[in-house]
C-alpha cells in the first residue's frame, strides 16, 4: 500500500468517514450551524434578550405595531419590530422557538420510548405478540396525529378548567404528538430485531441462560437503535410542524406562552392591515428551523444507510 | 448408557410446524405441514472424543447441534449430558451447571460476535453469567489468558470484532466458548466460512485445545475431509435420520451404507484428479420425504422393501447401519 | 489465438485515503475449449478480475492499466452499451448464487427466449425450440414441461443449470463462472462441474472458473492461476501446480488442505492471514508469512519466473537465475 496512512483501525475509519462526508456536504454544515444557533438562541433567550415578551407587566402599549428597524418608524430597541401589544418580535421568536423545540424533542423522545421497546418485543418474540403489536400500530397509523391531538385537546378542554388547561397544554401537546408517531419507530426496530434475533451472538447468550430481558437490552437494543436515531431527527422536524399546525389552529400552545405556531396565528390577523412582520418572522424562523433539521436528517440517513437513498 | 459417554442422545425428534398461516390454509384447503428436521436420532459421545455429524444441507445436522445445545426444544427424545437429562433438569442450579459445562462455536465468524461489544466483554460474557470471577481484576486476567490461549494477544481485548479477520474472529468465538471452562463443545461448521489456510489453523487450535483441556466435541460439517481429520466417530445423516454411525477408520475404508459410499465418491480428489462420479439427483424436499427408506429414490440398491419400510440402525462390527440392502447382505 | 488474453491488468479503487490496488499486473490467457481455474482466498482479487472482463466492476473500481483482448479485440474500456452486447453474445456469466441471476417474476422459458431474441435474429418459435434444446443440454429433465416453471420451483442445482443455459444462449466463446458451485451441496457440485467440463470440451468454449475451492479446480480445470493479494502467485498446468506447487504460498495452501486418509494430528498451515489491501507489505505480499523470504522479497515483488514443469511459472525470487527450490 503506497499512499495510505498506516492507522487501519476500522473504528477510526468509520469516524473519519463520517467527518469526511460531513465536511464535504456544505448544505449539512450550514444546516448544522443554523440549527445550533437556533438552539443557542432559543434556550439562551433569558440571557440573550432583556425582553420578557410574555410577562404582561413589562409590555408597553406605546411601542405597539413598531415595524422592523430598517423600515421607516422602526427603532433599534425592537430590531424586528413589535406586535399589537408592544411585544418584541425577536424575543418572542426566541422564546417561541424554545417552546417549539421542547415540544419537538420531548414528543419524539416519547414516541421512541413507546415505539422502540414495542418494536423490539414484536420483532424478537414474533408470533401473536408481533401480530398484536403491529396491528395496533396499523390502527394508530390510520389516525392522523393532528386528529389525535384535536381529540385529546377537546377532551381536556371540556373536562378541565381553563387555567388548568393552559398549564397542561404543552404536556398534552407532547403526549398527543408523541403517541401519534410511535408506530414508525416500532416498525424500524421490529425489522431490526427480527434480523438480530437470528444472529448467533444471541444464540450464544441464550446458551449461557442469559435472561431474555438482558438479551433485549444488551444485544438487540444497541444493534437496532441506530436507524431510529436517524428517523428521530426528521421526526423532530415533523413534530415541530405538527405543533405549529395545532397552535395555528388554536388547539395547541396557549397564547400566554406562545410557540412559533401561536405567533404565526396571532400575526396572521394583522397580515392584511400591513403589519406583515408580526407573522412573517416567526414563519420564516419555522421554515428555516424545519428545513435545517430535515437536511441534517437526510444527510444522516444517506451517510449511514446509502441503500435508502 | 456406557460409563464413559458424556453425551447420550436417544430418539431425538425435532418437528417444525411450517404450515402456511391459518387463513391461507383454509382458503386453499391445505393441510398442516410438518418439517421433520430430525426424526428419531440416537448417538452417544465418549468423553474426550470427537463425534461428527456429516451430511448435505438440509439433512438436519445443524438442528441436532442446536437441540443438544438447548436452543431448540426437542419434540421428543432425550438428551442426556453426563447422566443429566437436559429436559428434566429441575432447579436453577442444575440447569446452570449443565449449560456452563457445554458451549458452542458457530459457523459465521461475523454473526456470532456482537459488533457493539468489545472483545473482552464478549469473552467475559459467560464468566459473568456463571459468576466465575472473584472480581474485575480476576475476570480481566482470565480473559487475557484465554486470548493468549487461542493465539491472540492480550491487548486484543480492547478492540471490537470488526477489527479482526474471519479466522481471528473464530478464535474469539472459541475463547468465549472456553471461558466458562466447559467440558463439551458443540461446533457447528466452525471452519466452513473460512479460507483454507485459515481453516487449518483453526482445526489445529481445536485439536490442541482438546488435548490440553480434555474437551469433548460434537462436530458438524459437510466437508468429509475436515471430518476425517478431526473425528473419532462419525454419523452420516440423510433427511433427518442417521444412516450410518462408525469409527472414522471404518467409514473411509469400509463404508457400508449406499449413501455413505456415494458421498465418499463425490469428494473432489486433489491428488488423483478428475474421476469422481457425480451422484445422481438431489436431496428431496424434507417436508415431503420419500416413503420407506428416504434414500431409496437415489439408491442403486433399492428394492420394493426399501420403498415401503423404514430401516433401523443395526450393528455390524463396530458400525451401526440403517439399510435393508446391508441387512439382507445384498451389498 | 487465445480466446481471452489479459496482459498487465491493474484494477484500482481510489479511496479518500489513497488508491487501493486490488489487482496488479495480471497476465493470463485462455484458449478455446480450455478451463482456466482462478483460485485464491476471499479478497485476493479473483472475482474482480472476472468482473473487469465483463465490464461489471463496481465503481469506484476501474482498470487503470493493461489490455483485455477477446478474440483479438480490445474490450478493456468499451462503453457500457457495447459491453452489454458482448456480455450477452460472446461472454456468458455464471454467478455463485443462481437466484441473483434469475428474475423470480418470469418463467425460465420467458427469460431464456428473451435473452435469445435480444441477441439473435430468430422467430419466437425458433427461440423456444432453441431454449428447450439448451435446457436439455444442461441436463434438465423434461425441458418442455419445465419451460413454463418459475425459478422458485427449481432446486438449487437445477437453478444453477438454468443459469448455465442462460449463459449459453448465444453460443458464447467465453464463460466466466464465479464460484458456480459454492452455494451447492457436494453431490450437486460434482454434477455442475461435470456439466461445465462437457460444455467446454464439446462446444470449444473457453471457461474461466473462479473459485476458492482447490478440489473444484483439481477436478475441472486444465490450467490454474493462483492469486494472492491481487497478484498472480503461480500459474501452470493443473496437475503440476497441485502435485508440485512452486510458489511458497501455493505449497502452504496445498499442504493445509486436509486429505482423507492422511491421518495427521496437526495440519501444516501458513501462519497469519492474507494482508488487507490497505496493509500490504512492500515487496512480495506474501513475505510476512513466508519462511523463505530473503532481502529482495521485502524490496520488490517478483515477476513470474519459469519453475518446475513446462509452462509452470511462479512469482517467487527463489527461482531467479534458474535456481531450484524443492
Amino acid at each position: 500500500m503506497k499512499n495510505l496512512t498506516t492507522s487501519g483501525r476500522w473504528a477510526t475509519f468509520v469516524d473519519h468517514d463520517i467527518t469526511y462526508s460531513f465536511l464535504h456536504s456544505p448544505t449539512t454544515i450550514i444546516a448544522s450551524i443554523i440549527t445550533i444557533l437556533m438552539f443557542v438562541a432559543a434556550f439562551g433567550a433569558p440571557i440573550l434578550t432583556s425582553f420578557t415578551p410574555f410577562d404582561p407587566g413589562s409590555l408597553e402599549l406605546t411601542d405597539a405595531f413598531l415595524p422592523p428597524v430598517w423600515e421607516s418608524g422602526g427603532i433599534e430597541k425592537h430590531f424586528l419590530g413589535t406586535d399589537g401589544q408592544g411585544r418584541d418580535i425577536l424575543a418572542a421568536i426566541m422564546y417561541g422557538t424554545q417552546i417549539s423545540l421542547v415540544v419537538g424533542l420531548l414528543s419524539v423522545l416519547l414516541s421512541m420510548g413507546i415505539g422502540v421497546p414495542l418494536g423490539i418485543i414484536a420483532g424478537y418474540f414474533g408470533g401473536w405478540v408481533d401480530t398484536a403489536i403491529m396491528r395496533f400500530a396499523d390502527i394508530q397509523l390510520t389516525i392522523p396525529p393532528i386528529l389525535i391531538a384535536l381529540m385529546i385537546d377537546g377532551v381536556t378542554r371540556t373536562s378541565m378548567s381553563s387555567e388548568l388547561h393552559e398549564v397542561i397544554a404543552i404536556p398534552v401537546l407532547i403526549v398527543s404528538i408523541g403517541i401519534a408517531s410511535w408506530p414508525q419507530y416500532a416498525r424500524i426496530t421490529r425489522s431490526g430485531a427480527m434480523v438480530e434475533r437470528r444472529k448467533d451472538f444471541v444464540a450464544a447468550a441464550k446458551l449461557i441462560q442469559t435472561p431474555t430481558s438482558l438479551i433485549l437490552l444488551r444485544h438487540i437494543l444497541p444493534n437496532v437503535i441506530g436507524p431510529t436515531l436517524i428517523v428521530a431527527t426528521i421526526g423532530v422536524a415533523v413534530a415541530i410542524i405538527i405543533e405549529a399546525t395545532l397552535s395555528f389552529l388554536g388547539v395547541g400552545v396557549p397564547p400566554t406562552t406562545p410557540s412559533l405556531g401561536t405567533l404565526i396565528r396571532i400575526g396572521n390577523s394583522f397580515l392584511f392591515s400591513g403589519e406583515w412582520w408580526i407573522t412573517f418572522f416567526p414563519a420564516f424562523t419555522l421554515v428555516i428551523l424545519v428545513l435545517s433539521v430535515n437536511l441534517i436528517g437526510d444527510w444522516l440517513r444517506d451517510t449511514f444507510n446509502p441503500k435508502l437513498r | 448408557m456406557s460409563e464413559q459417554s458424556l453425551l447420550e442422545v436417544q430418539g431425538l425428534k425435532m418437528y417444525f410446524d411450517v404450515s402456511p398461516p391459518l387463513v391461507t390454509r383454509l382458503l386453499n384447503r391445505m393441510p398442516r405441514q410438518v418439517l421433520k428436521a430430525v426424526d428419531g436420532l440416537s448417538f452417544s459421545i465418549e468423553r474426550g472424543k470427537t463425534f461428527s455429524l456429516v451430511g448435505e444441507s438440509g439433512c438436519g445436522k445443524s438442528t441436532v447441534a442446536r437441540a443438544v445445545a438447548g436452543l431448540y426444544k426437542a419434540t421428543d427424545g432425550n438428551i442426556i449430558i453426563d447422566g443429566q437429562d437436559l429436559a428434566n433438569a429441575n432447579g436453577k442450579s442444575k440447569i446452570t451447571d449443565i449449560s456452563r459445562r457445554m458451549q458452542m462455536i458457530f459457523q459465521s465468524p461475523y454473526a456470532s460476535l456482537d459488533p457493539r461489544w468489545r472483545v473482552r466483554d464478549i469473552i467475559a460474557e459467560p464468566i459473568r453469567a456463571f459468576d466465575l470471577a472473584n472480581d474485575k481484576r480476576d475476570e480481566r486476567r482470565q480473559v487475557e489468558q484465554l486470548l493468549v490461549q487461542v493465539g491472540l494477544s492480550e491487548s486484543d481485548g480492547e478492540k471490537y470484532p470488526h477489527e479482526f479477520s474471519g479466522g481471528q474472529r473464530q478464535r474469539i468465538s472459541i475463547a468465549r466458548a472456553l471461558s466458562s471452562k466447559p467440558e463439551f463443545l458443540i461446533c457447528d461448521e466452525p471452519t466452513s466460512a473460512l479460507d483454507v489456510s485459515v481453516q487449518a489453523q483453526i482445526l489445529n487450535l481445536m485439536t490442541e485445545l482438546q488435548d490440553e483441556l480434555g474437551l469433548t466435541y460434537l462436530f458438524i460439517s459437510h466437508d468429509l475431509a475436515v471430518i476425517d481429520h478431526i473425528s473419532d466417530w462419525i454419523g452420516v445423516m440423510y433427511l433427518g435420520r442417521v444412516c450410518e454411525i462408525t469409527p472414522k477408520a471404518e467409514l473411509f475404508s469400509n463404508p457400508r451404507h449406499p449413501y455413505t459410499k456415494l458421498l465418499l465418491e463425490t469428494i473432489p480428489d486433489l491428488r488423483g484428479g478428475s474421476h469422481r462420479k457425480p451422484l445422481e439427483g438431489e436431496v428431496p424436499n424434507p417436508i415431503t420425504p420419500p416413503s420407506g427408506c428416504t434414500f431409496h429414490p437415489r439408491c442403486p440398491f433399492a428394492n420394493e422393501r426399501c420403498t415401503r419400510e423404514q430401516p433401523v440402525l443395526k450393528e455390524y462390527g463396530p458400525a451401526k447401519v440403517a439399510c435393508h440392502a446391508v441387512d439382507e447382505e445384498r451389498i | 489465438m487465445a480466446v481471452l488474453d489479459i496482459s498487465n491488468l491493474c484494477i484500482e479503487f481510489p479511496t479518500r485515503r489513497g488508491v487501493l490496488s486490488a489487482v496488479e499486473d495480471l497476465t493470463l490467457s485462455i484458449e478455446a475449449g480450455e478451463i482456466l481455474g482462478i483460485v485464491g482466498e476471499s479478497g485476493a482479487g479473483k472475482s474482480l478480475t472476472g468482473n473487469a472482463i465483463v465490464g461489471l466492476l463496481e465503481p469506484p473500481g476501474h482498470v487503470t492499466e493493461g489490455v483485455i483482448l477477446l478474440n483479438g479485440r480490445d474490450i478493456t474500456h468499451l462503453p457500457e452499451s457495447e459491453m452489454r452486447k458482448i456480455r450477452g453474445a460472446q461472454i456468458g456469466v455464471i454467478f455463485q448464487d443462481p437466484l441473483t441471476s434469475l428474475d423470480p417474476l418470469y418463467t425460465i422459458g420467458q427469460q431464456l427466449t428473451q435473452t435469445i431474441l435480444t441477441h439473435k435474429k430468430m422467430s419466437n418459435a425458433q427461440a423456444k425450440a432453441w431454449a428447450i434444446e439448451l435446457l436439455n443440454e444442461v441436463g434438465i429433465p423434461a425441458p418442455e414441461r419445465r419451460f413454463d416453471a418459475f425459478p422458485h420451483e427449481f432446486s438449487g442445482g437445477m437453478r444453477q443449470r438454468v443459469v448455465i443455459a442462460l449463459a449459453l444462449c448465444c453460443d458464447p466463446c467465453l464463460i466466466i463462472a464465479d464460484e458456480p458451485t459454492t452455494a451447492l451441496d457436494v453431490s450437486v457440485q460434482a454434477q455442475i462441474i461435470a456439466l461445465l467440463k462437457r460444455l467446454s470440451r464439446e462446444k470449444g468454449v473457453a471457461t474461466m472458473l473462479v473459485t476458492h475451492d482447490m478440489g473444484v479446480i483439481a477436478e475441472a480445470a486444465d490450467r490454474v492461476a493462483v492469486i494472492y493479494s491481487g497478484r498472480l502467485a503461480e500459474i501452470g498446468d493443473v496437475r503440476s501446480v497441485i502435485d508440485a506447487p512452486k510458489h511458497p504460498y501455493t505449497k502452504g495452501l496445498m499442504d493445509s488442505i486436509p486429505q482423507i486418509g492422511q491421518n495427521l494430528k496437526i495440519l501444516p498451515n501458513i501462519v497469519g492471514a492474507m494482508p488487507r489491501l490497505d496493509a500490504r507489505p512492500d515487496g512480495c505480499a506474501f513475505n510476512p508469512r513466508c519462511s523463505k523470504a530473503k532481502f529482495i522479497c521485502h524490496q520488490q515483488a517478483a515477476p513470474l519466473i519459469e519453475a518446475g514443469s513446462v509452462g509452470q511459472r511462479a512469482a517467487c525470487w527463489v527461482y531467479e537465475g534458474g535456481e531450484k527450490y524443492v
